[in-house]
């Protein structure tokens, strides 16, 4: 069987000029990621990971190099194109959560679906749904500042999953949060992942994420050092605290 | 292979009418963002408010010495020049003297410079918000649309209330000072022109403040609006 890659990622490079010197963040990275694939992009900070998060995500342009979504060339999608692709295609989750400060729980995952040009009635019912299946039902009309982190990252989810996106972006969705919590955050991920088949990216350096990742790709100075399988995970998991722990070169 | 123009043009109409906000939508999402942020909200109003009220002073107070000279004609030119107000006589009506001239120069520049201020800062607190209503696949012109209708819906009840206080201080203003002189008969209908002179130029001072820095955040690419700390 044929296995059909949502996301494509050719000989991509990005540079940044810092001050007048140019700094070369990714050095060309190629990667594949299949359809319901649960992916974790792992790397020390500065690695050149959370670069190649929002290139794969849309969020920011490559210097060289194709990104290929559903094999649609992102790169050159206009700013309408681009809107659609964030809107129906992809759900990010952030470390910070990002929810609109000002809006309900509700409001902020009815807000997608609003853009999406759904009627309101419809929006707020299938938003008070999701609230449900993350575990907020009660608290639908709850602001951001009267919720604790954990729910806030619920929120967050339940509004990446408003508009049924193919993609789920997360970057270190458990980073700001206790690690209990975080076990309840990867779980949920999880379990969405395997009931709506959706294809979950994320980047951490948050060790639980591994074990319910399908593969883990590692970043090294803007590189792909290696792309290890949850089997071969398993064998080398006791050496990775070892490995992370040991000072990069 | 390019994409024919008429095609493309095509494909751009399909998706902005997949990516939509109603005005409905629209003005009850920036009513609603003011009224939570009613305070912050308030902050701004009040510099739109005391320009506004500024400008709408001076000019209803030219206004008023022009309508005593037609009521009173020489009877009030003495008390009128005095003030400063200078006499033309080949046109036989009252100008506006230097010392007025400057002073409505002054407080067009002051609201310039305080609404701009007030709108520019207004937005830039929300810099990280554009970001998120992008990541969830806002157009940038929905992003604008909203800031220029709260941004109106400021400028119209903090200008409107600017205008009529600034006015409401001159016509008292000008009672007590021409006390010789019945102020009751003074036509408002011209100063009401000029409140509504100084209304306009509120609204659209207040619309032109966030029009700059929204346009700005809205073309960015969200991941550098969010990334830094406003």
């Amino acid at each position: 069987m044929e296995i059909h890659h949502i996301i494509r990622v050719v000989g991509v490079t990005k540079s940044f000029t810092l001050g007048k010197l140019p700094v070369q963040v990714l050095r060309g990275v190629d990667l594949s990621v299949a359809t319901g694939e649960y992916l974790s992009i792992m790397g020390p900070s500065g690695s050149g990971k959370s670069t190649l998060f929002n290139i794969v995500g849309g969020l920011d342009k490559p210097t060289s190099g194709r990104v290929f979504i559903d094999e649609v060339d992102i790169s050159q999608l206009d700013a309408y194109e681009l809107a659609w692709l964030r809107n129906r295609k992809i759900g990010y989750i952030f470390q910070t959560f990002n929810l609109i400060p000002v809006m309900t729980a509700l409001e902020n995952v009815t807000l997608p679906m609003i853009f999406a040009g759904m009627n309101s009635d419809h929006a707020v019912a299938k938003g008070r749904g999701l609230l449900d299946q993350v575990g907020l039902g009660e608290r639908f009309q709850h602001k951001p500042s009267e919720l604790s982190g954990g729910q806030q990252q619920r929120v967050a989810i339940a509004r990446a999953l408003a508009n049924d996106p193919a993609i789920i972006l997360a970057d270190e969705p458990t980073g700001n949060l206790d690690s209990s919590t975080g076990e309840e955050i990867i779980a949920l991920l999880q379990k969405m992942s395997r009931e709506r088949a959706v294809t979950i990216i994320s980047a951490t350096h948050d060790f639980k994420m591994l074990s319910v990742s399908d593969r883990v790709v590692w970043i090294l100075d803007g590189r792909i050092d290696k792309i290890e399988a949850r089997e071969e995970l398993n064998i080398s998991l006791g050496t990775i605290q070892e490995r992370h722990a040991a000072p990069h070169p | 292979m390019p994409m024919p123009g008429t095609a493309k043009r095509h494909k751009q109409l399909e998706i902005s009418r997949q990516i939509v906000l109603p005005w409905k939508k629209s003005a009850e999402m920036a009513y609603n963002s003011l009224r939570i942020r009613f305070f912050r909200s308030l902050i701004t109003t009040f510099s739109l408010v005391l320009a506004i009220a500024f400008l709408s002073y001076t000019l209803t107070n030219t206004a008023i010495a022009g309508e005593l000279y037609s009521l009173y004609g020489n009877l009030a030119l003495p008390l009128l020049t005095l003030d400063g107000y200078v006499f033309d006589k080949a046109e036989a009506v009252i100008k506006a003297g230097p010392k007025d001239i400057w002073l409505i120069v002054l407080s067009l520049l002051v609201c310039t410079v305080g609404i701009v201020n007030a709108q520019l800062m207004s937005v830039t607190e929300r810099f990280r918000e554009i970001g998120i209503m992008k990541c969830l696949g806002a157009l940038d012109r929905i992003i604008v649309r909203l800031f220029l209708i709260e941004a109106l819906i400021l400028g119209i009840m903090g200008a409107g209330c600017g205008g009529m206080l600034g006015m409401l201080a001159a016509w008292v203003g000008s009672i007590v000072h021409f006390d010789t002189l019945d102020c009751s008969k003074i036509h408002l209908l011209p100063l009401f022109t000029q409140v509504l002179l100084a209304w306009g130029i509120g609204i659209g001072l207040s619309v032109l403040g966030v029009l700059y820095p929204a346009i700005l955040a809205a073309k960015l690419q969200p991941v550098i609006v969010m990334k830094e700390e406003y």
